[in-house]
């Protein structure tokens, strides 16, 4: 009957997305420790630690090269952890979603304001990592102001992907799999710590596919190299992941919620 | 003029694969007035309820929840009504009041226009000193009044409660119940699911009681109890063995009988007679009584004494 047809109001997204903001504004010191510092650590130690005793990676001192995959990075965990472990128990633990779709809202909405919401507090903890990297003197281009609205492209990416992943899984232990199996390789192998033309080239196929690479070489192509034309690229990408996937962490959870 | 029903179901059904959780019920439930869903488990009260909360679409039939078919209608109704599930689901990081306004914006309704509406609220929940209080720091009974504070916030026509009263303590029971009656009085109408028979017998104009889906009787509680239910019963607790076959004579003269684990039931119109016969075996006189036929016979004679879960 209705379940084939979607039920959309911008504005009921809106009310929910402000909903969490009010959350926020209680809670917001718990969240930023965990996921914001995480990445300036890495920054640190990998940089300038391990950064030592590397001559250069691609003619770039080394904390010069990991910054943009690491500013990256920083969106893609805050869109992450909102959208798993935060979203999982708004809808199974503290019942939130079914307050909510109780109420004019409809469960498209409760889903499209989450995945804004997750979009929001990635550029939050993009935007603090991407102060906090200015003394390090790892932006060599003025169009690196740009990484700022970039960080939303990532965020909506990893916001959608989050929610889908969180709508389809029955039990919250699967959690612990996206992030083992999906979040760390994609840490690992999307060009963050090294290029990746030393690697074989059926993992570079791999890495073609991973949002986390695009958002990497679209904030290297703004900070480190100053080419806003490559950068476009990469938005490019991550503007059709993210609609391609636009739709359907809303459709799931209508399936899940109103059945 | 006769106003319209607040909610008209025709052949209402829900199934899931291959289970029939509500199977073709009608009933029509009048706008002002209280009306019950009583079952035990799994009866389809709170299918039922859900379908007309429009949380949940119907698989057939027809269901009108003031005045408009539930399909297709799901934000229109839903801003008309008032919700108060069975288990709480306030925001437990955030006040009192903040709860509020956030479910207000969820209906439209903006912080500022919304604050004379929650201070009356509150303050006909009892809640006014718990303002600017954490969830987590109120009670049972409190959350529970909060719940139904919020379902009010949006002015509804109609209040849907599931349970309301459901691990309160006898207080804050009665509370909640005193709370739904001054509400019933200024016209809301009031659609509820309860286990308990007092609650049902004190709240409910109309009451139904369902049983695997399906509705087996349908009407005012008092008529109800006269109609299923014999006058009175008489209850002989626990008797000595030896007065059990003197006893087995007399449930003759009981319309219905019954011997459970620990108590003898007579069902009878004549209990002042029967209570006379039996208060003649040695029994201890304290173990026997006479009390009025309740909705808690109706609920067992139909429904069964097996325990369903």
């Amino acid at each position: 009957m209705t379940v084939a047809t979607l039920d959309i109001s911008p504005a009921g997204a809106w009310r929910y997305w402000l909903r969490n903001s009010v959350v926020f504004k209680r809670t917001w010191l718990l969240g930023l420790m965990a996921w914001f510092i995480e990445p300036v650590i890495y920054l640190v130690a990998m940089g300038l630690g391990l950064g030592r005793y590397l001559q250069s990676v691609n003619g770039l001192k080394y904390i010069v090269y990991i910054a943009p995959g690491l500013l990256a990075v920083s969106a893609m965990y805050g869109a992450t952890f909102e959208t798993t472990w935060n979203s999982w128990f708004k809808m199974d633990e503290s019942r939130v979603y079914d307050a909510c779709i109780a109420t004019p809202l409809s469960a498209e909405d409760v889903a499209l304001g989450e995945a804004l919401w997750g979009t929001t507090r990635a550029a939050a903890y993009g935007a603090a990592f991407a102060i906090v990297a200015v003394p390090f003197g790892v932006y060599r281009s003025w169009w690196g102001i740009l990484t700022i609205p970039a960080l939303f492209l990532i965020g909506a990416n990893f916001s959608l992907l989050g929610l889908t992943f969180t709508y389809l899984i029955t039990r919250v232990d699967y959690l612990s799999y996206y992030w083992t199996l999906f979040m760390t390789p994609m840490f690992m192998f999307a060009g963050v710590f090294f290029p990746l033309n030393q690697l074989p080239g059926w993992l570079q196929t791999v890495a073609w596919f991973m949002p986390l690479h695009h958002g990497t070489e679209m904030m290297r192509a703004l900070m480190t190299d100053g080419r806003p034309g490559r950068a476009a690229w990469s938005a490019l990408w991550l503007v059709g992941s993210s609609l391609l996937f636009l739709l359907v962490p809303p459709t799931i959870l209508r399936r899940r919620l109103v059945k | 003029m006769s106003e319209q029903p607040a909610v008209v179901a025709r052949g209402l059904t829900k199934r899931y694969g291959s289970l029939e959780a509500v199977a073709g019920i009608d009933f029509e439930a009048e706008s002002r007035a209280c009306y019950g869903f009583l079952g035990p488990n799994g009866a389809g009260k709170t299918t039922t309820m859900r379908m007309i909360a429009c949380a949940m679409p119907p698989t057939g039939g027809e269901l009108d929840v003031l005045g408009l078919p539930v399909l297709g209608n799901e934000r229109r109704i839903k801003a008309r009504l008032g919700i108060v599930p069975q288990e709480d689901n306030l925001d437990e990081q955030i006040t009192v009041v903040e709860n509020l306004t956030v479910y207000a914006r969820y209906f439209g309704i903006r912080a500022a226009k919304v604050m004379p509406r929650i201070d009356e609220l509150l303050d006909f929940m009892q809640l006014t000193e718990k303002r600017e209080r954490k969830i987590m720091e109120l009670s049972g009974g409190m959350k529970r009044r909060l719940m139904i504070a919020r379902g009010l916030l949006n002015d509804p026509e109609m209040l849907i409660l599931d349970e309301p009263t459901t691990g309160l303590d006898p207080q804050a029971r009665h509370l909640v119940w005193e709370k739904l009656r001054t509400l019933r009085r200024q016209g809301v109408t009031l659609i509820l699911t309860t286990h308990y028979m007092e609650e049902a017998a004190q709240l409910c104009d109309r009451l139904v009681i369902m049983h695997e889906g399906r509705i087996l009787v349908e009407g005012r509680p008092r008529d109800l109890v006269a109609a299923h239910a014999s006058k009175q019963v008489v209850e002989v607790f626990d008797p000595p063995q030896e007065v059990e076959p003197d006893l087995e004579k007399l449930s003759h003269l009981a319309d219905r009988f019954e011997r459970l684990a620990d108590r003898w039931l007579f069902h009878t119109d004549e209990g002042d007679a029967l209570l006379a016969k039996v208060r003649a075996l040695p029994i201890d006189p304290g173990s026997v009584w006479l009390r009025g036929g309740t909705l808690e016979d109706v609920f067992l004679s139909l429904t069964g004494r097996r325990l369903i879960e």
